[in-house]
């Protein structure tokens, strides 16, 4: 091992990173752009207000018109979280099917109404239930039951702070494997590997100068996505930020392994694209990044958590969410661990240069 | 890594072949191949595409492995001590690609640090003139630039043996002599070097010995003189007939049976022919021409050369491949 080959070949890497504006983009501005997506969707806001479409009355019937403007009034005297508007009588079905309103009032004649709603969509029946309410205290009916209501707000149970840990899980998988595997297939492709495989350089410091690169940019990458979590979407960091590093990095260098063994034989870009996502994608799916893994079956789900996203799911989520500590992450840990060593053994041993 | 022993056989073979074989498949790229080049000797591997000649290098280099035979490079094999052999050699490829986001500057830094011991960067950069390049990204450069920078790369290691694999390939004539003046300087430095081409005129000016490859084999070996010598004669001529639709008007034999001819074939255009002396043949095969009443459109003749000593061993031209 020679600390000056191992120096400018990492710094080669980062020179080749660097000089190529796409690359930095896909890898920094992109995900916090993703975040800055997710931050406008999940702000605080005001409950959302459900919009309840209402039909004219029948001419004349003096009781039928009367409903509409009553629903208005009560639930502008309230503060109900509905607003209502009105509606030509021939387009309740378009209404509906588009979603524009949640429910359609229709009054009856004689001062009876109409419910229509999809009752398949949660926010048409919580409609129907707050209109029907409004409507029957407004006609007289008692409420018999005192009722006292308390909510609570806990920091760390929005989807956000659910969300958040996976994104950065996620992230780590991606570039890891993509940055590996693509310049490695890339230099095999041009003949680079091949021309490097007839210097003496040490296969070992080549395969190194990929980790330790990866390892410069992954601190940046976290850095940036856990200040952006914590100021900007008041993401909870309960456990602390060292075992969450920690935890990050076994990651980030077990899925470098992977995307190293991925590109062991690969010969073209296209080659090693197909491959990556085929090994991703379930993981993207399987592995709890946007919902929950346990929403699987219970026979599938020893191979759920045996993948390496699942794992540093699992294990960032726990640190961030709930204060875990090493004693609670190292099966996570002991996971990632295995995928690090198998991979990299394996991949040194069927690594072709040419 | 552990020191590289002495060689014990002296006087030294920088590179030894004895019985190369190599197939992909059903194709037979090397077969049978031998060579022996002397320490400081510029060794040329002359053939066609297709010859055989990179996968040859190749296995010498020790990119490649071969299915039977023996390579020994400055004495040792590739299964010896295959890093401190490595220290020893520059390698220039085919096509060699180096990352066009690097300078040229940064390049060779790289490449340097691989080698344990090696020469001065600038110095290398000065040798092969690309000293006003030395900021400029590789991706910028001239094919003629990337090619010297190529060679810089194989020799920043300061090595005793240098295997270039068609150095001038697709480059333009400036550029072609800009290198060969090149290799001359590292030849007189006394550096052995072992070169393939398919182009005649390069072995001819660069090289001590040559052999020539064709199918996977030598099919001749020797100097250049002594190459040329081989043809038995030391001229060409070249000759086309006016009418298009009788190509060859005269029977090769009687062409053969003139005074001084040692040999020729009928070509696609007209006919070739080997002669010791121009102005022995000349006059006879001007009035055979006439007392048949054929014109000839074109009448060339040139000293004979390597590639006519191809056409004669195989019947085809080098660039047919």
């Amino acid at each position: 091992m020679r600390i000056e080959s191992l120096t400018q070949l990492t710094s080669t890497r980062l020179r080749e990173f660097l000089r190529e504006p796409e690359a930095v983009f896909w890898t920094f501005v992109f995900p916090l752009l993703l975040a800055g997506g997710l931050a406008i969707a999940f702000r605080e806001k005001p409950a959302d207000q459900a919009i309840i479409a209402t039909i004219a009355a029948p001419a004349g019937d003096s009781l039928a018109s009367a409903i509409g403007r009553e629903l208005a009034t009560v639930a502008a005297a309230k503060d109900a979280p509905i607003a209502t508007r009105e509606i030509p009588a021939d387009s309740i079905n378009d209404v509906l099917r588009a979603g524009t309103a949640a429910l359609v009032v229709v009054p009856q004649a004689g001062g009876g109404v109409e419910y229509r709603y999809d009752a398949a969509r949660p926010e048409a029946r919580i409609a129907r239930q707050l209109v029907d309410d409004l409507l029957q205290r407004a006609r007289g009916r008692q409420d018999v039951v005192p009722v006292k209501e308390v909510t609570i707000r806990e920091r760390g149970s929005r989807y956000i702070d659910f969300f958040v840990p996976g994104l950065l899980a996620m992230n780590i998988m991606g570039s890891s494997i993509w940055s590996l595997a693509f310049a490695i297939v890339t230099q095999r492709n041009k003949k680079v590997l091949k021309r490097l495989a007839a210097t003496p350089m040490s296969r070992m410091e080549y395969l190194l100068s990929f980790v330790l690169f990866r390892l410069i940019f992954l601190v940046l990458e976290i850095a940036i996505m856990l200040a952006f979590g914590s100021w900007v979407l008041d993401v909870p960091i309960r456990g602390s930020i060292i075992t969450l590093v920690l935890v990050a990095l076994v990651g980030a260098a077990s899925f470098g392994a992977i995307g190293l063994l991925l590109s062991s034989r690969t010969k073209t870009v296209e080659g090693i694209s197909g491959l990556a996502n085929f090994v991703m994608l379930p993981m993207w799916i399987f592995s709890g990044v946007f919902f929950s893994a346990t929403n699987f079956p219970a026979a599938i789900q020893p191979v759920i958590q045996a993948l390496p996203l699942t794992a540093l799911v699992n294990g960032m989520r726990a640190i961030m969410l709930q204060g875990a500590g090493l004693g609670t992450v190292w099966p996570q840990l002991a996971v990632l661990g295995a995928y690090l060593v198998v991979s990299l053994l394996v991949a040194l041993r069927i690594f072709r240069w040419q | 890594m552990t020191a590289l022993p002495l060689p014990t056989s002296s006087p030294p073979l920088a590179l030894e072949v004895i019985g190369l074989k190599k197939s992909y498949g059903d194709v037979v790229a090397v077969n049978g191949l031998d060579l022996r080049v002397h320490a400081g000797q510029c060794f040329g591997l002359l053939g066609p595409n297709g010859a055989g000649k990179t996968t040859t290098i190749e296995i010498c280099e020790g990119l490649n492995t071969p299915d039977s035979g023996t390579v020994r490079v400055l004495g040792h094999t590739w299964n010896e001590h295959p890093t401190a052999l490595r220290e020893k050699l520059g390698v220039q490829l085919q096509e060699t690609q180096l990352a066009e986001k690097l300078t040229v500057l940064e390049t060779l830094k790289l490449f340097r640090s691989f080698y344990r011991a090696g020469r001065n960067i600038d110095d290398v950069i000065d040798l092969v003139q690309l000293g006003e390049k030395k900021s400029a990204r590789v991706g910028g450069l001239s094919g003629g630039q990337k090619q010297r920078l190529a060679l810089a790369c194989a020799l920043v290691g300061d090595p005793e043996l240098l295997f270039l694999d068609e150095p001038t390939t697709g480059l333009d004539p400036q550029s072609r002599r800009q290198l060969w003046t090149l290799v001359e300087g590292l030849k007189a430095e006394g550096r052995t070097i072992v070169l393939t081409t398919h182009y005649m005129d390069e072995a001819e000016r660069l090289c001590d010995n040559i052999a020539i490859v064709d199918q996977g084999r030598v099919i001749s070996l020797g100097t250049p003189r002594q190459l040329i010598a081989s043809l038995g004669a030391e001229h060409v001529i070249r000759l086309n007939t006016a009418d298009e639709h009788q190509l060859h008007p005269i029977p090769l034999a009687e062409l053969l049976a003139l005074d001084d001819v040692r040999g020729g074939a009928e070509t696609e255009t007209g006919y070739e022919l080997r002669v010791g002396s121009v102005q022995k043949v000349l006059p006879s095969l001007l009035s055979l021409a006439e007392s048949r009443q054929v014109t000839w459109s074109e009448l060339s003749t040139h000293s004979a050369t390597l590639e006519d000593v191809f056409v004669a061993l195989t019947g085809r031209h080098l660039r047919e491949g």
